[in-house]
């Protein structure tokens, strides 16, 4: 047996050497840029270079056979040079304009979307769910394949009023974070305790500290030691779960998706925002959960509708306020709209501004 | 393949459609892997059962204590082949820059040893190789590590980190991200590779304040890239882009939507900027991306303590540095020495399983300067504090301070 290989610790590779070279040659020294049709972006360099990008969408949880496909891609039509975007859309670099149009056409003709630039809905940046995770309530990919099906038009156009960004979180963990809308799986109901496993599997104390509402309690349960959960407190937020599975809190039915809006992150005009929850109880149905589409659907329409240009979907809200929303989407407004959790009252309405 | 394929009805219906599947995918897999066939028997059973079936364990390669990620299923009784579907997270490079030869090689090495199913990427950058077995995680990952690539982070650890396209491509970057980025995380290799902080720890690298990267609300050390001096302006484009888009276009949408009222459209079509006020939220210069650019003294404002829910609700990260020039060697340097003073101050003062904006909240943001030796500064506030349940002892010591640093 030879000695056992230790790991080269490199850290972060350099990105030079992959690197599309007109980028590579103009790194810090770019002028401005525009955008010639959805999809595509054109960036001038100080030193009079271009850079046409074509941007694509994909699956993000990609076969090798699909990766091979885009690199004949790039190797054929590009300049063999990619980059992906934090929503896993593909971008496409090419020094010559005249190189855009058949790169479009080639993506276009194996089933890659072009588009997701400017005031597109872009690639739903999304988790692991069914797939890879260990508490997940419902799908990632696939309820992202459903939504993205549905959403193809305002995929491959520019018709919003500004950028919408949708994330998908498959429990309320929410590893796939804020957006404009952002699609999470709510569990209803308190963990279901296997008490026959506790004492192996849970160390408990760290499990009593995990609950953010200090409703877990040791106790002794038919002679063993396990765990109680106060149900009235418990806001069956699944963070007993990880450490502890025996309290299953995954459920079938009623685990249901909940959707909430406004959440930003440039700080352009306003500051960054939170999203807000404006509808719940939606089942969890596989394989195409039609009626979270129904729903998101509905909001992008009043959206694209309703706001002014340059408005992100919560400055939007902002102005017309929280009635109005509620109006034009017909969702119901319900107690559980009212935020209960530390510092809620700053949620409140303390002033006589209201809209009639 | 020897092994025959599960019916699928509901996955199959992921097939059609004008998104690109991942269904489709799996399937082509499955060909030639039967751990493929088994992982779309168990995605089909979780459709239908609407229950997930992979729980936790261990799995790690030599050297590291994090960065692969276990999972062990708990139907293996009816798929054994996919029982166990290892990740490996695996650190971009900054910007996710690549060429088809190291794409290809990725392949060639999943195809050979996992399951041939790769994400690009994962909600904090990784490149995630999904599906591999115990027995493979080790020759995986040598033979990733020997392109040049290394293990992401996983566990209460530095976690792999993102920085935007910035200066590979915008002209909006303020600083240079990938450098920042590579500064950094590569001083902190033994705190990402080896869990042992109170939890996650993350840093996230935008090079204006559009913030591509999330980093505010998805960060614990957010880098944003600003100016302090005045917005570069070409008068003669302003000019150009009114006559184009109409002064009413231009009022509404560019005049009007200044958050703090700094722009006005003159008589002759030139904009009038009242910079003191600028606040850098970088709308204008979005909209006339060839007529305003950021200004010349350019850097970055550092946020901390940003996060998602647990334990204490959402938090976005606290302005602590409201600006640092990075250009020189020192800067960087500067930079990296302020992450090490962040997270050691957080390692020692940290509870279990708490970020550092919890302990921040927990503390106080005036204890946490303290601690990390930062000065406080107003622009750290949305507001002073409204409640005056606070003892004000060393008010004037303070006061003084103030002047002397002012003077100073
Ligand atoms: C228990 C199993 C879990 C799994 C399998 C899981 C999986 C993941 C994965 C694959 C990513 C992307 C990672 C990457 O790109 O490197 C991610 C990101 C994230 N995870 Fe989890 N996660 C788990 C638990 C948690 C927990 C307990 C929390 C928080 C308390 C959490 C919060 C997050 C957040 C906020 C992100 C996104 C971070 C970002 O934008 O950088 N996750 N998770
Ligand atoms: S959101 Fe929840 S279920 Fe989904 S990947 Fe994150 S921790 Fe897992
Ligand atoms: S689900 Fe959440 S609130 Fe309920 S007991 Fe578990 S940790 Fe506590
Ligand atoms: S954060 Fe700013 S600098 Fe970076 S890519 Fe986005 S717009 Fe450009
Ligand atoms: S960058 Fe923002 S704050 Fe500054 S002038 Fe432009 S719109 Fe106003």
């Amino acid at each position: 047996m030879t000695q056992p290989r230790m790991p080269i610790e490199s850290g972060v590779p350099d990105h030079f050497q992959y690197m599309h070279p007109v980028m590579r040659k103009n790194y810090g020294q770019w002028d401005w840029h525009e955008r010639p049709r959805p999809g595509v972006l054109h960036h001038v360099a100080k030193s009079g270079d271009s850079v046409w990008t074509v941007r694509a969408g994909t699956q993000r949880q990609m076969d090798v056979y699909t990766i091979r496909k885009l690199c004949d891609i790039a190797d054929q039509y590009a300049e063999g040079h990619v980059r992906f975007t934090i929503r896993s859309n593909i971008e496409f670099m090419v020094s010559d304009e005249k190189k855009v149009a058949p790169l479009i056409e080639a993506l276009e003709k194996n089933g890659f979307p072009i588009g997701g630039t400017g005031n597109s809905v872009s690639m739903i940046s999304h988790t692991q769910g069914w797939l890879h995770c260990d508490i997940p309530a419902s799908d990632a990919s696939g309820a992202v394949k459903s939504l993205m099906d549905e959403l193809h038009h305002e995929f491959t156009h520019e018709e919003m009023p500004n950028r919408v960004r949708i994330t998908t979180s498959c429990c309320q963990i929410n590893c796939g974070g804020q957006g404009d809308i952002a699609i999470n799986i709510q569990h209803t109901k308190p963990p279901k305790i296997n008490h026959d496993l506790v004492a192996n599997v849970c160390e408990r104390p760290s499990v009593v500290a995990r609950c953010p509402v200090a409703a877990i309690r040791p106790a002794m349960v038919n002679g063993k030691p396990s765990l109680e959960v106060d149900e009235k407190k418990c806001i069956c937020c699944g963070a007993c779960f990880p450490p502890c599975p025996p309290m299953q809190i995954n459920d079938p039915e009623h685990s249901k998706f909940a959707i909430w809006v406004g959440g930003k992150n440039s700080n352009a005009r306003s500051k960054p925002t939170f999203h807000k929850l404006v509808a719940a109880g939606i089942p969890n149905n596989p394989p195409r959960w039609p009626e979270v589409g129904a729903v998101v659907k509905k909001i992008l329409r009043v959206y694209k509708e309703d706001a002014r240009d340059w408005e992100r979907i919560g400055e939007w809200v902002e102005r017309i306020g929280w009635p109005r929303f509620f109006e034009l989407t017909e969702l119901p407004f319900t107690k559980y709209h009212v935020d209960s959790w530390r510092g809620a009252r700053h949620s409140l309405n303390a002033s006589a501004h209201i809209r009639f | 393949m020897t092994k025959k394929m599960h019916d699928t009805p509901m996955l199959d219906q992921l097939e059609s459609g004008p998104w690109p599947s991942f269904v489709t995918g799996l399937k082509r897999l499955a060909k030639d892997k039967d751990m493929m066939v088994d992982l779309l028997g168990q995605l089909e059973y979780s459709y239908k059962t609407r229950l997930g079936y992979w729980k936790g364990g261990t799995a790690s390669v030599i050297g590291y204590g994090g960065g692969v990620i276990p999972r062990f299923s708990e139907v293996a009784d009816r798929f054994p082949e996919s029982k166990e579907f290892h990740t490996l997270r695996i650190m971009p490079p900054p910007g996710m820059h690549y060429n088809t030869d190291i794409l290809r090689k990725f392949c060639d090495i999943w195809e050979k040893h996992g399951s041939g199913l790769i994400a690009l990427h994962g909600q904090s950058g990784d490149i995630m190789f999904q599906g591999c077995t115990t027995e493979k995680v080790q020759e995986a990952f040598d033979e990733i590590n020997e392109l040049g690539f290394d293990m992401g982070g996983a566990g209460p650890s530095v976690r792999t980190s993102m920085s935007c396209v910035g200066h590979a491509r915008c002209e909006h970057s303020c600083y240079d991200e990938g450098r920042a980025h590579r500064s950094v995380l590569n001083n902190f290799t033994d705190d990402l590779h080896r869990p042992a902080l109170p939890y996650k720890f993350k840093f996230k690298y935008s090079g204006c304040a559009n913030d591509c990267m999330n980093s505010i609300q998805r960060s614990d050390m957010a880098i944003i890239g600003t100016w302090r001096d005045d917005i570069q302006v070409k008068q003669d484009e302003v000019k150009k882009f009114v006559k184009a888009k109409g002064r009413k276009y231009v009022i509404d949408n560019v005049v009007t939507r200044c958050p703090t009222q700094c722009l006005s459209l003159n008589d002759d079509d030139t904009l009038a900027i009242d910079n003191r006020n600028c606040v850098k939220c970088m709308h204008c210069i979005n909209v006339m991306t060839k007529a305003l650019s950021p200004g010349k003294d350019r850097g970055a404002t550092i946020l901390v303590g940003g996060k998602r829910t647990l334990k204490i609700g959402d938090l976005m990260g606290t302005v602590i540095v409201p600006f640092m020039k990075l250009e020189s060697d020192e800067d960087f340097e500067k930079l990296v020495e302020l992450g090490r003073n962040i997270i050691d101050f957080w390692a020692e003062n940290g509870l279990e399983h708490e970020r550092c904006g919890e302990m921040i909240e927990r503390i106080g943001l005036a204890n946490f300067l303290e601690g990390i030796g930062l000065d406080i500064d107003p622009a750290m506030l949305a507001n002073p504090r409204t409640n005056p349940f606070i003892r004000m002892d060393d008010w004037d010591d303070e006061a003084a301070k103030w002047k002397a640093r002012k003077t100073g």
